[in-house]
């Protein structure tokens, strides 16, 4: 039986190339259908996303489910080979814990740091390095928050492996850094070397252009 | 067997009384500590240091927060009467509107009772978009969960707060009229024992917010 498994995403989206990265890992064909969030969404995705009109969605023969977190859990439970999330529950229960913490703390924090005016950076830059901190504190010497390999938790730090640095180098804002953060700095490089990973990246100088256009918008 | 599971919790918390309901659904038996949370217990404090709120399980020594995510570990790890669905699509639809209810609706809610005038205007309306998006979700099915009660049941009982905060606030979002299938399912909710056991008392519910709104005012002077 030919299963239809497809992705509504956005080239630049840490969110799409999450659930992206879930398909790949384990091994699952799926049709990419690239959205145009900032100006043109198409009437597919509104109608499978009517409630946050949003992307990624992923659609199982006709299926649609938002959120990359809720995506990530239904595509563990659905394809088992190559698991994302630990047997035991307590393993189970952190790691989604530290997915949450990532979303609802991490990237709202250093989204703000990241596109705040030098003048206003310091406060921003602290509570993200707060959260730094305390996300490294999660790896506990491991070489990926999976343990040996990618799991749930890596992928939904994916900004913080990829993205971050590159808002870095556009920006001046030094947060992610060898000197501050050795494990999790240690870690970026780890995730982003994973072959499977690399394959479900954005390229580099798109995502470059892409920042750089927006500080300039930001600064008129 | 009892003290191998506590609950730190507080009597007018609704992420503190989803932890407590699902553990009376699915019977097991937890010792429960009350926390005041103007002066956190160190206990607390050393089991959670990250958020440092409650509800906070710990299990065998093991600490877990975060509502929903307790939630999961509940039915994973005792597999009777279990609340989440079995099939994946459903059980992300279940988590897709658990998510909706805590980064939506309740930030929504949030706001309504902590603003006045115009503010407050658009916040209701906002409200209830959200409220009608959900209550659609029950169209046709006895419980959020389908026949019985079950994990979003458990997430969405948080409404029953928005009753009470309505009243102490002066303004109600959620009405009779405006959303009657949500009113009939509070109604079935209030006549499960379990859900019984977790409802606070609205007289002394509504004073707490009262207290709430005006150290929030004076605070903001």
């Amino acid at each position: 039986m030919a299963e239809e498994v497809k992705v509504f995403g956005a080239w630049g989206s840490p969110f799409s190339r999450r659930v992206e990265l879930a398909l790949q890992l384990k091994g699952v064909q799926y049709e990419y259908i690239e959205e145009d969030v900032h100006k043109n969404k198409s009437p597919l995705l509104l109608k499978y996303n009517p409630v946050h009109k949003k992307v990624p969605v992923l659609l199982h023969n006709g299926k649609p489910i938002a959120e990359s977190l809720v995506i990530l859990e239904y595509i563990e439970e659905t394809w088992k080979g190559n698991p994302i999330l630990p047997e035991d529950p307590y393993d189970r229960a952190m790691a989604r814990f530290w997915a949450k913490f990532i979303d609802e703390k991490c990237l709202p924090a250093i989204w703000k740091a990241g596109w705040s005016p030098e003048s206003e950076r310091e406060k921003p830059v602290e509570e993200a390095c707060e959260c730094l901190k305390t996300l490294e504190s999660a790896l506990g010497g491991k070489r990926f928050f999976g343990g040996d390999k990618v799991g749930m938790v890596d992928i939904a730090a994916n900004f913080i492996g990829y993205w971050l640095r590159l808002i870095q180098e556009v920006t001046g804002m030094e947060l992610l850094s060898a000197e501050k953060f050795p494990e999790l700095f240690k870690w970026t490089d780890e995730f982003v070397s994973c072959s499977v990973v690399k394959g479900s990246l954005p390229p580099r100088d798109k995502l470059l252009a892409f920042f750089k256009a927006r500080i300039a918008e930001t600064m008129d | 067997m009892a003290e191998e599971v506590k609950l730190f919790g507080m009597w007018a918390s609704p992420f503190s009384r989803r932890v407590e309901l699902a553990l009376k659904l699915k019977g097991i038996p937890y010792e429960y500590i009350e926390e005041d949370l103007s002066n956190k217990s160190p206990s607390l404090l050393k089991y959670n240091p990250i958020h440092k709120k409650v509800p906070l399980l710990v299990h065998k020594e093991k600490p877990l927060a975060e509502s929903l995510v307790i939630l999961e570990y509940l039915d994973e790890t005792w597999k009777n009467n279990p609340i989440l669905p079995q099939d994946p699509y459903e059980r992300a639809m279940a988590r897709f509107w658990a998510k909706f209810i805590d980064e939506k609706l309740l930030p929504t809610a949030a706001k309504v009772s902590h603003s006045t005038g115009k503010e407050q205007e658009q916040g209701v309306e906002e409200v209830h978009q959200q409220l009608k998006i959900l209550e659609n979700e029950l169209k046709g099915k006895e419980f959020f969960a389908g026949q019985s009660i079950g994990y979003l049941d458990i997430v969405a009982h948080v409404l029953f707060w928005f009753y009470s905060a309505g009243e102490a606030s002066g303004v109600n979002a959620l009405t009779t009229e405006k959303f009657p299938i949500i009113y009939e399912w509070i109604e079935k909710l209030i006549k499960i024992d379990a859900v019984n056991e977790c409802r606070i008392p609205k007289e002394k519910h509504q004073d707490f917010i009262r207290l709430r709104r005006e150290s929030l005012k004076s605070a903001s002077k």
